[in-house]
């Protein structure tokens, strides 16, 4: 196998892992808040890239045609979008199950995802069939030796990476940042501190959502292709990276993340056997990975069920 | 066991006579349609429900039907485990007497032995694994369209004759797509001069097929062949652009549908894709077909398999109307298929329930639209697949 042959897979794998690790982190950032798994997050994805489909078809058939302003755009509306919509699933399903058991809360999302994929599906004009996404990056790639690297998907890794390193100073270095970590650590103590728990649980939901609408962007860019399904098993990936990572743990999620497309890529190129089984393969070692580290790779420092 | 066979016959004869006895209210006699309504794949199953649906309205409208039909439609999803549920369900309901079944060949397989079990006549209006048919002998299955086998040796063919020497296979790992590998290896073996370089299988729902055409661009072959489905088909094809694999990418009947072409615009010219039967427009009754159907102003196109669809339908009925609402005698009426004539050209069943139909279309993609090979710019030279001599 030669350099550029290797690099290739590097990038696939790369590009993976970044869409997995932005899924793993709304995971991570809802469990953390309020311990629910919302299982409905792949799906808000999905939402999430339609949204940004139809605003491209609205604003070009409207007349704009500049790539990055329409581009800009799809972001702004679809990322605002979710957000939205994400608040709305925590107050109207999320939130009023708080005392129910936890399973409640799995099963109720569950149920919804379906509910948003096949309202995309059916709803979305000729929702059932695969959808080209437009080509709004530049195309063109920069030669490194023998190794073609694509300047859209070099752009794609910097703005999630900005994204990452974006959400990182959110949490650690503002208010808000704090607030949402009081309240993941204790919510009796952050509740009697003064911190507005209602108000951290909503825009903690509504920034996990967006960030999901992000990564509907970014796989609808990557692949020029986006159907109603995509959601499906990007959330049983982010979830699975998320508990690989740690659930709570951000670093954790998108380690969990680029392990997990690590573990797909190797699957597919180096066993000797087909490429039918990388998801067997990728599932089952987070399977034993989880048998010998139940708390993930990066623990929560107070573990929640002592 | 037997005395209850027997109370049921006679029951039966009671209702034929009862039926004949009040001519003016015609009796109610119930047909099932089952196809992927919901998924992927639904744009195809809505095109056959609504063609069945078309079917049983123009007998209806008809005076001279001695019955009054009712359609009872059940979806499959394209899963197996959905599909043995509402086929058990259908064959479960003995009102129901026939049915026109399945465009999955993953469901339509994996019904075969539950139709078989509860004894209901089905005729497959789209399924185009050998399997289906071939496996078992079951007096009860029936199928319309051809095989895979067919368009599978008339695929290396073609791809023989181009000049090609190297071929790449991808196929699903459902039942359909390891179908359509085995046989397109055999054939391209027996073919004998192109050679296939890789074969990888993949899941009927991957997203990313990066991994696996990285390893076939390192292989470099001149034809990438892929045994799948519409979604599957757009997603590769679009990936193999981005990773600059300029290989030609030689389908099956499992993408011929309008919904490939509107999901990748452009990159879909010079795609080949092959079918059983004519198209169409170009069947004996297909005007007629394409007529009533626009008359009914249905949401979804016929797409490929309607005209099947229509026909196995139209089949089952008009059983129904010589022998009556009897599941046995529709079965054996159904054993004595030859030189029938439907919208889709002449129907003759082999000791299997298979129709023996010869022809085969081969398309390639040709300004957003499936033409027929030898009709197209690239079989006159006018335009050169990829590699083409």
């Amino acid at each position: 196998m030669n350099a550029a042959l290797l690099a290739q897979y590097a990038m696939n794998g790369l590009m993976l892992g970044m869409m997995y690790a932005l899924v793993a982190v709304g995971f991570t950032l809802f469990f953390g808040v309020l311990d629910v798994i919302k299982f409905s997050h792949g799906d808000v994805l999905t939402v999430g890239a339609f949204t940004a489909l139809a605003t491209f078809v609205g604003l070009t058939s409207s007349g704009i045609a500049s790539s990055p302003l329409l581009l800009v755009a799809m972001i702004a509306v679809a990322t605002v979008a979710m957000a939205a919509l994400g608040m709305l699933i925590a107050r109207a399903l999320v939130l009023p199950l708080r005392s129910a058991p936890a399973l409640n809360t799995l099963l109720i999302t569950l149920m919804l995802g379906t509910v948003l994929r096949e309202s995309v599906r059916l709803f979305y004009p000729a929702g059932a069939n695969p959808k080209p996404f437009p080509r709004l990056l530049p195309g063109g790639s920069i030669a490194i030796g023998q190794f073609d690297l694509r300047v859209d998907n070099a752009i794609m890794l910097i703005a999630g990476v900005a994204v990452i390193v974006g959400l990182q100073f959110l949490l650690n270095r503002t208010k808000l940042g704090l607030a949402i970590r009081a309240v993941a650590q204790d919510e009796e103590t952050a509740r009697t501190m003064g911190v507005n728990f209602t108000a951290v649980v909503l825009i903690t939901f509504a920034i996990g959502s967006a960030l999901a609408a992000f990564a509907g962007i970014m796989n609808g860019l990557y692949y020029n292709e986006i159907n109603f399904g995509i959601g499906l098993l990007l959330g049983v990936i982010g979830f699975a990276a998320a508990i690989i990572g740690g659930l709570g743990s951000i670093y954790g999620a998108i380690l969990g993340g680029f392990l997990f497309a690590a573990l797909q890529t190797i699957g597919a190129v180096a066993l000797p056997f087909a490429s039918a089984y990388k998801d067997v393969f990728a599932f089952a070692v987070v399977i034993v990975f989880m048998a010998i580290r139940p708390t993930g790779l990066i623990q929560e420092k107070i573990s929640e069920r002592v | 066991m037997s005395t209850r066979f027997n109370v049921g016959a006679l029951l039966a004869a009671a209702v034929i006579v009862a039926g004949i006895g009040t001519a003016e209210a015609k009796d109610k006699v119930k047909v099932g349609f089952i196809g992927p309504l919901t998924g992927g794949v639904s744009v195809n199953g809505l095109g056959g429900r609504n063609s069945a649906d078309l079917s049983v309205r123009l007998r209806n409208a008809d005076p001279a039907t001695k019955y009054d039909y009712e359609l009872v439609v059940l979806d499959d999803e394209c899963k197996p485990n959905v599909a043995v549920q509402v086929a058990t369900k259908m064959a479960a309901d003995k009102e129901i007497i026939g049915a026109a079944t399945h465009y999955c060949s993953a469901t339509a397989i994996a019904t075969v032995d539950t139709y078989h079990k509860f004894g209901l006549p089905v005729i497959v209006w789209g399924a185009v694994l050998p399997d289906i048919t071939y496996r078992n002998k079951y007096p009860e299955v029936h199928r319309v369209n051809g095989t895979m086998i067919n368009q599978n040796d008339s695929n290396a063919d073609l791809i023989t004759k181009l000049g090609y020497k190297t071929v790449a296979v991808i196929h699903d790992t459902t039942d359909y797509g390891k179908g359509h590998n085995q046989y397109f290896s055999d054939a391209l073996a027996k073919a004998g001069s192109a050679k296939i370089v890789g074969t990888f299988g993949v899941t009927a729902d991957q997203q990313d097929f990066t991994a696996e055409l990285t390893q076939i661009k390192a292989l470099n072959p001149q034809v990438i062949y892929f045994g799948g489905l519409t979604p599957l088909g757009v997603r590769i094809r679009s990936q193999m652009d981005k990773l600059g694999i300029t290989a030609v990418f030689d389908g099956t009947s499992g993408i011929v549908s309008d919904a490939f072409i509107q999901g990748l615009g452009p990159l879909a010219e010079g795609v080949l894709a092959f079918r059983e039967g004519a198209p169409t427009e170009k069947l004996p009754g297909g005007k007629f077909f394409m007529e009533k159907y626009n008359a009914q102003k249905y949401d979804n196109p016929p797409e490929a398999y309607g005209a099947f669809a229509y026909a196995a339908m139209d089949m089952i009925i008009a059983a129904i109307e010589k022998v009556g609402p009897d599941r046995k005698k529709l079965i054996a009426e159904l054993a004595d298929v030859k030189d029938r004539d439907s919208i889709v050209g002449k129907i003759t069943f082999d000791d299997h329930g298979q129709n023996t139909v010869p022809v085969i279309t081969r398309y390639v993609i040709q300004d957003g639209k499936f033409v027929e090979w030898d009709d197209s710019e690239y079989a006159s030279g006018k335009r050169k697949l990829p590699g083409q001599k």
